[in-house]
């Protein structure tokens, strides 16, 4: 699903944030990402969602290299992508209902099925009684459920979400890795990058543990199929 | 096109505020400088049609009917009958459907513009004119004229109005390609409007942008917004620009129809240049639109 061979990454002329990164996932497989602040999980993650081109190495998504496709097909990929985004980059104009909406519009889905599946989700992860809110009058926690709506509204086939659980409590974070579990048994893969060592442990995911721009896989007790080097 | 829901909220830019009034300028100016061209050019044809076939022969009077005294009288009966004759000779041609000699009346209304009403014919020589109609130019033959009429009436002279109206048409083209070249500045400053207009929405709300590009929006979704945005702005502006033009072309005409007074044809437009005048500003709500969408276009061609 996913494959890194040797990446390297660097912003202009500076040092390489990335170095000679190389794993794969398989479908279905969940991932923790940890690492220290700056180590490049962030930017890692722009690599998987195509936010970013590497300054070398390979990188194939869904067996296509991204290198060699057309621009014009990216938007398919991405759409086949979910992102959580750190800072949860919600249109701040937009309805929570006309936010969560939004990879559907864009997708060309039909009113009446994008009416109901947004509901259902919004209801799903306990906005129901918000859906016409503005995302800057909700809380910390009902933006980050947001921000997690409109990132699998679409059932993505690859789940990333940076730091997901950064400005919940243990409780609301437990409830959103279950979430995450939830997805991930429907068939989704999942990288969730986080600095909770609680939740990694609890969950006992495999781990890809990036130090100093370098990346190793710390496999889990749950025993994932995931390969990397 | 017309997408009411935006997700970029482009309607609370505060430039859009200011497009439709420049927009409404331009099309102010467009629709004078349009309509000026297509008066002109109705104009020209309008002389071209009636000069052509239209021939004017002018007998001078004779230098003793001209200087008076005694000998005048009868130097004015022979010039009558030269007058006369030159007639005869015109009917006769082949292809001159009409030679109607002007009398007094005419040829002072004629001069009426230039010298006044109360202008008498005896107060300063004046030629005599003989008004002639060409029905078949294919059979006409303009040097056998000349000379069948040097020989009735040696001192005629022909005018067949060429010279003076090519004259005329070359100055009323270079006013019109003027016209054109005003109505290309005008598109070209829209367009460098809008361009900057669009440029600067992108760069507010570039972030926005980010999130719908990578959530999977096409290039084309994007650019849309923008287009659609333009085209309502380009409309509102078009429209006030032209419903403070119409007024002004109103008075322009009224002024020319109080001022012409003869000398000038009736210089009108016809119902399809007005449409050409209405449909203005839809074309450069159209021109905004493309231009809006072919700046997004190839400004997110440059993000990954």
């Amino acid at each position: 699903m996913v494959r890194f061979e040797n990446v390297g990454l660097r912003y202009g002329l500076g040092p390489e944030v990335l170095q000679d990164v190389s794993f794969s996932l398989d479908p279905g497989s969940f991932h923790f990402l940890v690492g220290p602040s700056g180590a490049g999980k962030s930017s890692l993650l722009k690599l998987m969602y195509l936010a970013l081109k590497p300054s070398r190495g390979l990188i194939s998504l869904f067996g296509k290299d991204i290198a060699t496709t057309p621009r014009e097909d990216l938007p398919a990929l991405r759409r086949r992508v979910g992102v959580v985004f750190q800072e949860f980059r919600m249109l701040r104009h937009l309805s929570a209902f006309d936010n969560v909406a939004l990879p559907l519009r864009v997708a060309d889905v039909r009113k009446g099925e994008i009416r109901h599946n947004v509901e259902e989700l919004l209801s799903w992860v306990g906005l129901a009684d918000h859906m016409q809110a503005r995302p800057p009058t909700l809380s910390g926690g009902q933006q980050q459920r947001l921000a997690i709506a409109r990132a699998v509204i679409a059932r993505p086939k690859l789940l990333l979400a940076d730091e997901p659980t950064g400005n919940v409590d243990d409780r609301m974070a437990m409830r959103l890795m279950h979430l995450f579990d939830e997805l991930n048994k429907l068939g989704t893969t999942l990288v969730v990058a986080t600095h909770n060592e609680t939740l990694v442990e609890r969950l006992g995911h495999d781990t890809l543990k990036l130090e100093e721009g370098r990346l190793s896989l710390i496999p889990g007790r749950k025993s994932a199929v995931s390969k990397a080097s | 096109m017309f997408t009411r829901r935006t997700d970029l909220q482009l309607e609370r830019d505060t430039l859009g505020r200011f497009l439709p009034w420049l927009i409404a300028f331009m099309v102010y100016l467009s629709v004078l400088a349009l309509a000026g061209m297509l008066a002109l050019d109705r104009l020209a044809d309008n002389w071209d049609k009636g000069m052509r076939g239209a021939l004017t022969v002018q007998l001078p009077p004779s230098p003793e009917a001209a200087a008076g005294g005694p000998g005048a009288a009868r130097a004015k009966i022979k010039d009558e009958k030269r007058l006369q004759a030159a007639q005869g000779v015109l009917e006769s041609t082949p292809g001159v459907t009409r030679a109607e000699i002007l009398n007094e009346d005419k040829l002072l209304a004629l001069v009426e513009p230039w010298l006044g009403g109360d202008t008498q014919i005896g107060d300063f020589p004046m030629p005599r004119l003989i008004d002639v109609e060409v029905g078949d130019e294919d059979v006409f033959n303009m040097d056998l004229l000349k000379e069948r009429l040097a020989a009735a009436a040696p001192n005629a002279q022909i005018d067949d109005h060429g010279i003076w109206l090519q004259h005329l048409i070359r100055l009323i083209s270079s006013v019109k390609a003027l016209a054109f070249a005003i109505l290309a500045f005008i598109g070209l400053a829209t367009i460098g409007t809008v361009v900057f207009t669009t440029r600067t929405g992108l760069a507010i709300h570039q972030d926005a942008i980010e999130v719908l590009h990578l959530i999977g929006a096409q290039d084309s979704y994007i650019a849309r917004q923008f287009a659609s945005r333009a085209l309502m702005l380009g409309m509102k502006g078009g429209l006030i620009g032209l419903g403070l033009a119409l007024p002004t072309l109103w008075t322009i005409g009224y002024i020319a129809r109080m001022t012409q007074s003869g000398v000038m044809p009736d210089i009108s437009l016809s119902a399809v240049h007005w449409a050409a005048l209405i449909l203005l500003p839809v074309a450069v709500a159209a021109i905004a639109m493309l231009t809006a969408q072919r700046t997004v276009m190839k400004t997110l061609s440059g993000m990954l």
